[in-house]
């Protein structure tokens, strides 16, 4: 590797990028327009129902079963069951920054039909009092319903079922914050994959390859000059998201260090997997099709215009097996959550998978056909 | 080493192209020099997607010259060029040739091999088949010279009559074989002598291409005759 040759040739990449309305409309505006867009569309809120994420602690009664269910059954509301192993239901909603949370405590339902009072304990985030206060009365909707079906004499205090309101102690987290990392990954993902991918068959029709064979330039080191190239364009490309997301939209991200190392991985992992597809490929023509067939799926399926979260299981479970999964989770996981250990979780996956389609593309990819 | 059809990044300047080539070879930028030498000049600042097929592979050869090479190899740098840019890259060959590199040029066209080379070798089907310069490889497997005289069927006749020669006729030209130039103006003092009517002269011999052609067709032949043996 030599660092002078991979300085020329990023030069050139940089000026002949630089100087392609198309590539650079697709790199920097495009994903400007998307926030833009969706930005502006969601900034309002969403009008759907919120979502009350319960732990059922008596979940073998039809009791608090039904009583779930009826509140799923309210329009308001939306209900999530969350499995007891997740642990404490107030650091769950915290985590994933979720605004309500609920929980049925063991002995719901013996209680109740022994008459001895019982609690649900609603967990509500001062910070979205909208949908706290949309909660709250569903919540409390139910519970006098279920009050009442004891057909209660009037002078008793049937007030059986009440609720114990708590805070949650953490951001909650509006379209906005989800967007910004989503799109900084939709930059990462889109710009080296297209680009690459036909740059790779392009110029090996066009015999470009075989004339840089002819220079002391390796493969190695052209691979390297245009991850750097796309490292570059990623920090760009983020700046703009951040910006636009924090002055315009007063998204609540943070910003730390500790996403740099998604925007170097992110594009390196890219680049050297378009070139993989590239190299794949006979004419440009095939290699656009393997492009968006390993594109699209990752476009959609990966947090980049909605958390993951809100999925339905079968599509998370999708969504885990392609890469730009990690990258994302892991900027969510910095910008968002502030948990650092999950990110470096995501990091090490995406980590091994560059490693492995860097060592792919050296190997696969050649100056000139044999 | 320059190929045919010679292609470089699209948004890319003559200029920068010379300094790209410079950096990766580790030499200093000779950018002026390299495309005076290849007549580029003008075009130092335009990009690359918007020069000519004849600038583009002018460039090319820029290029191929940045690490100053002694051998320089041309992989039919004039095909698909028009008359004017295939001179102009004529010109180039000429001038490496001047300063003492050694050129390998490929080519199709055997009129270029025979204004250019020094020494050619005719390849067939992946052999050499006659091999030396154009002179001796026209001397070695190239019909005799040719007087041809431009007049009408009276100059056939009166050559026919005069010495049983057996002109041909193409096209208002009259060919006759000659061993040596002092025959063939023999031939026409007996000509003049006569008072027919005729405007002009030329002494021809077989060209490269001629010759190119007569040596595949004889192979060809040969091969299709084995072929055609039980």
């Amino acid at each position: 590797m030599n660092g002078r040759r991979i300085a020329a040739d990023l030069k050139i990449t940089a000026r002949g990028y630089l100087r392609n309305p198309v590539a650079l409309f697709f790199a920097l505006v495009f994903p400007l327009i998307l926030i833009l867009l969706f930005g502006l569309i969601f900034s309002g809120g969403s009008g759907g129902p919120v979502t009350i994420y319960a732990q059922n602690f008596d979940h073998q009664s039809p009791a608090s079963r039904a009583f779930l269910s009826a509140l799923n059954n309210t329009s308001a509301v939306r209900v999530q069951v969350v499995p007891a192993s997740v642990g404490n239901l107030s650091t769950y909603l915290g985590q994933n920054g979720y605004a309500v949370g609920l929980i049925v405590p063991a002995g719901f339902a013996a209680n109740y039909t022994h008459g001895l009072p019982v609690h649900v304990t609603l967990f509500t985030n001062p910070q979205a009092a909208s949908s706290a206060g949309i909660a709250l009365g569903a919540v409390q909707g139910v519970a006098n319903a279920f009050n009442l079906a004891l057909a209660c004499p009037p002078a008793r205090d049937c007030q059986l079922v009440s609720i114990a309101n708590e805070n949650v102690g953490s951001n909650v987290y509006t379209y906005i914050d989800y967007l910004i990392p989503g799109l900084i990954g939709f930059s990462i993902l889109t710009s080296p994959m297209f680009s690459m991918v036909d740059v790779t068959s392009s110029y090996r029709k066009e015999g470009l390859f075989r004339q840089l064979s002819l220079t002391p330039l390796t493969r190695a080191e052209w691979l390297t000059s245009r991850i750097l190239w796309y490292i570059l364009l990623t920090f760009l490309s983020a700046a703009i998201m951040l910006g636009i997301g924090l002055g315009l939209f007063g998204a609540h991200v943070t910003v730390s260090l500790a996403i740099l190392p998604f925007l170097v991985l992110g594009p390196f992992f890219f680049v050297a997997l378009g070139m993989v597809a590239g190299s794949a490929a006979r004419t440009p023509e095939t290699a656009a099709v393997i492009g968006n067939i390993i594109t699209f799926p990752m476009m959609f399926l990966t947090g980049t215009f909605f958390p993951v979260s809100e999925f339905p299981p079968a599509l998370q479970l999708v969504a885990r097996v392609l890469p730009l999964y990690y990258v994302i989770d892991g900027m969510n996981q910095v910008m968002l959550f502030g948990n650092l250990r999950a990110a470096g979780i995501d990091l090490a996956v995406i980590l091994v998978a560059s490693i492995v389609v860097f060592v792919l593309a050296i190997v696969l990819f050649r100056w000139r056909d044999e | 080493m320059i190929p045919q059809d010679f292609h470089f990044f699209e948004k890319i300047t003559a200029r920068e192209a010379v300094e790209y080539y410079s950096a990766l070879f580790h030499v200093r930028p000779k950018v002026d020099d390299l495309l005076a030498q290849v007549a580029l000049s003008d075009k130092a600042h335009a990009r690359f997607d918007t020069l000519s097929g004849g600038q583009k592979q002018k460039l090319g050869l820029a290029l191929a010259l940045v690490n100053d090479p002694r051998i320089c190899f041309l992989d039919e740098p004039t095909t698909g060029l028009d008359p004017h840019a295939r001179r102009a890259i004529w010109e180039v060959i000429r001038r490496l040739r001047e300063e003492g590199r050694t050129v390998f040029l490929t080519t199709h066209y055997l009129e270029e091999a025979q204004l250019l080379a020094d020494r050619v070798a005719i390849i067939h089907r992946g052999e050499i088949i006659a091999e030396g310069s154009p002179g001796e490889i026209i001397q070695a497997h190239g019909g005799p010279e040719r007087l041809v005289v431009t007049g009408g069927p009276p100059v056939a006749e009166f050559f026919r009559r005069r010495a049983g020669l057996a002109p041909t006729v193409r096209d208002g030209q009259v060919e006759i074989p000659i061993q040596s130039k002092e025959e063939g103006l023999g031939y026409l003092d007996d000509l003049r002598s006569s008072g027919i009517a005729w405007t002009g002269f030329t002494v021809e011999r077989d060209t490269l291409e001629d010759v190119f052609i007569r040596l595949v067709g004889r192979m060809d032949d040969g091969e299709l005759k084995s072929e055609a043996a039980p």
